[in-house]
């Protein structure tokens, strides 16, 4: 609805927005909106706010640092399921169905209770410099999530890599493009904009993936919310509180990735 | 020494032009299928080839070995004198040895595709100072100058800032041509460049290649054209079953055939 709204808002001006059936909408959405504000218990807000704050926050950067992550290493596994020889081939289509075949809870819970455990055995990881970090939680939820997006994000370049057409690479290597500048200029660009219609919605799925972390004494938004069922017994508002949050950050994940869409050319093809 | 000297160099001139394309004795194998069987071509400076024969005669692979897109099994091939250094792979083939060499070679071979090929996440003016910025190392700039020429000169001018997928075939071929022109090619490649077009297409088309043959561009030609090819080429070849079974001068090969074969395939094409 919104999408033709837009479509509409666009073509006949912003005043024919406002029509019947929407006033009705929006007032059944206020409606909702105001009881749930004054009929609901809302006391225990400001006691939490600082740490809801930092609860998003850390949400937000997780998900961003693992997408981030997961698509750089999502790259050379698509191409390497795509394009490569065998030895290489093989083990990247391996590593993406053991890790799409299996749960994320699973992974993040192997790497934190095995891996995390494992680690404090060995007196040298102990006196790393690095151990300050891998004693905490966080580094296993995002090794975690990163890898769980690149394998499906692998899947997804491997498609959208093997989707190029052939035609344009041979055009590229007869016009004496080096293999490298081949990937470049021509090969990543169009596998990109292929994918990123399917990248929006997976990275809204990561989004949604990310309170696993809580599991793992991460304190992310969702863990917030469970913090402040414990302490207050208060169980429906701080949902619907968390609800409408994750509705928020995928509202803008989705805008995000619709106004990257826009700048590529409508046909590929 | 001297001998190597020679055979770097282009055979000498004698008051004729300089060898611009010169294939030897060229063998191509796909597994089994012994596709060209010792096939020998040359193209002086000024010439235009044209290479003609029934499906599967291996016209288009022998255009597409000069490149060295397909690689060859052996033989020898020398563009502008200067001879592609090979090396066996293990498929049996012969592979470039030099990948800096073969890649200097292909970016002054303007080759035009018969599917177009255009990069379609690019603009046709992006499409045409493509391999001018990004191979040849010429200042956007002045690559986006001699674009606008080239968009003009086929027609394209308006077109500059669409994408290839917003064109019709016609006209993808000509912004084509240009992005190959655009590279300041020494010889052209054309590789059936009208076959992927509706028939009310094609004109267009061949009016840019036979502007470009008669202002003396070196050209190399795979066409089922037979009057095009009579028109504009220099030179006939037709090849049959892997082998150059007639060769010379258009008049000759359509006007007075010699091989019975040749004869059956003129008068078949109609």
């Amino acid at each position: 609805m919104s999408a033709a709204a837009r479509a509409e808002s666009t073509s006949t001006g912003r005043s024919e927005w406002l029509q019947p059936h929407r006033i009705v909408l929006i007032a059944i959405a206020v409606a909702l909106v105001l009881s749930a504000i004054f009929f609901m218990r809302w006391d225990w807000l400001p006691n939490y706010f600082d740490l809801a704050l930092l609860g998003i926050w850390r949400t937000i950067w997780i998900l961003v640092v693992t997408c981030t992550l997961g698509f750089m290493l999502a790259i050379p596994l698509g191409l390497a399921q795509a394009a490569g020889p065998f030895w290489l081939a093989w083990p990247a289509k391996a590593f993406c169905t053991v890790i799409r075949g299996t749960p994320l809870l699973l992974q993040l819970w192997l790497l934190y209770y095995g891996l995390g455990s494992l680690f404090p055995q060995y007196p040298w990881i102990r006196q790393s410099d690095l151990w300050p970090i891998l004693r905490q939680a966080w580094p296993y939820a995002v090794v975690a999530l990163t890898l769980s997006y690149a394998a499906y994000e692998g899947e997804v370049m491997r498609g959208a890599f093997a989707g190029v057409p052939r035609g344009q690479l041979e055009a590229a290597r007869a016009f004496g493009m080096s293999p490298w500048k081949r990937f470049r200029r021509i090969w990543l660009p169009q596998a990109v904009s292929r994918a990123l219609p399917t990248l929006a919605g997976e990275t809204v799925l990561q989004l949604k993936a990310t309170p696993l972390v809580a599991t793992i004494t991460v304190i992310d938004i969702y863990a917030v919310a469970s913090r402040v069922r414990q302490d207050t017994f208060i169980v429906y508002e701080p949902l619907l509180l968390l609800a409408l949050i994750y509705l928020i950050i995928t509202g803008i994940l989705v805008f995000a990735f619709r106004k990257l869409e826009a700048r590529i050319p409508a046909r590929l093809g | 020494m001297a001998a190597v000297v020679a055979a770097q160099r282009p055979a000498p001139t004698d008051g004729v032009a300089a060898e611009a394309i010169h294939v030897e004795n060229l063998h191509k194998k796909f597994g089994q299928l012994h596709v060209l069987k010792g096939v020998s071509l040359s193209a002086r400076d000024g010439e235009v080839v044209a290479i003609i024969g029934g499906s599967g005669s291996g016209k288009s692979t022998l255009l597409r070995c000069i490149n060295c897109l397909e690689n060859p099994t052996s033989g020898i091939i020398r563009v502008n004198g200067e001879q592609i250094r090979l090396k066996p792979n293990s498929l049996g083939d012969s592979v470039p040895a030099d990948r800096r060499q073969i890649e200097r070679i292909r970016s002054r071979l303007g080759m035009v595709f018969q599917s177009f090929n255009l990069w379609s996440h690019m603009t046709l003016i992006e499409n045409v100072i493509e391999v001018p910025v990004h191979v040849l190392g010429v200042k956007r700039s002045d690559a986006i100058v001699e674009a606008e020429k080239l968009l003009a000169r086929v027609g394209l001018a308006e077109k500059r800032d669409v994408y290839p997928a917003y064109l019709s075939g016609g006209q993808q071929q000509r912004a084509a041509i240009a992005r190959a022109l655009a590279v300041q090619p020494r010889v052209m490649l054309f590789d059936e460049p009208t076959s992927a077009l509706d028939p009310e297409l094609v004109g267009e088309v061949l009016k840019v290649i036979g502007d470009l043959a008669r202002e003396g561009r070196t050209m190399v030609l795979v066409t089922h054209e037979m009057k095009f090819a009579r028109e504009v080429a220099t030179h006939v070849i037709y090849l049959w079953n892997g082998v150059v079974e007639e060769e010379g001068p258009p008049e000759q090969i359509f006007g007075a055939p010699k091989s019975e074969r040749l004869k059956q395939f003129i008068r078949s094409i109609g």
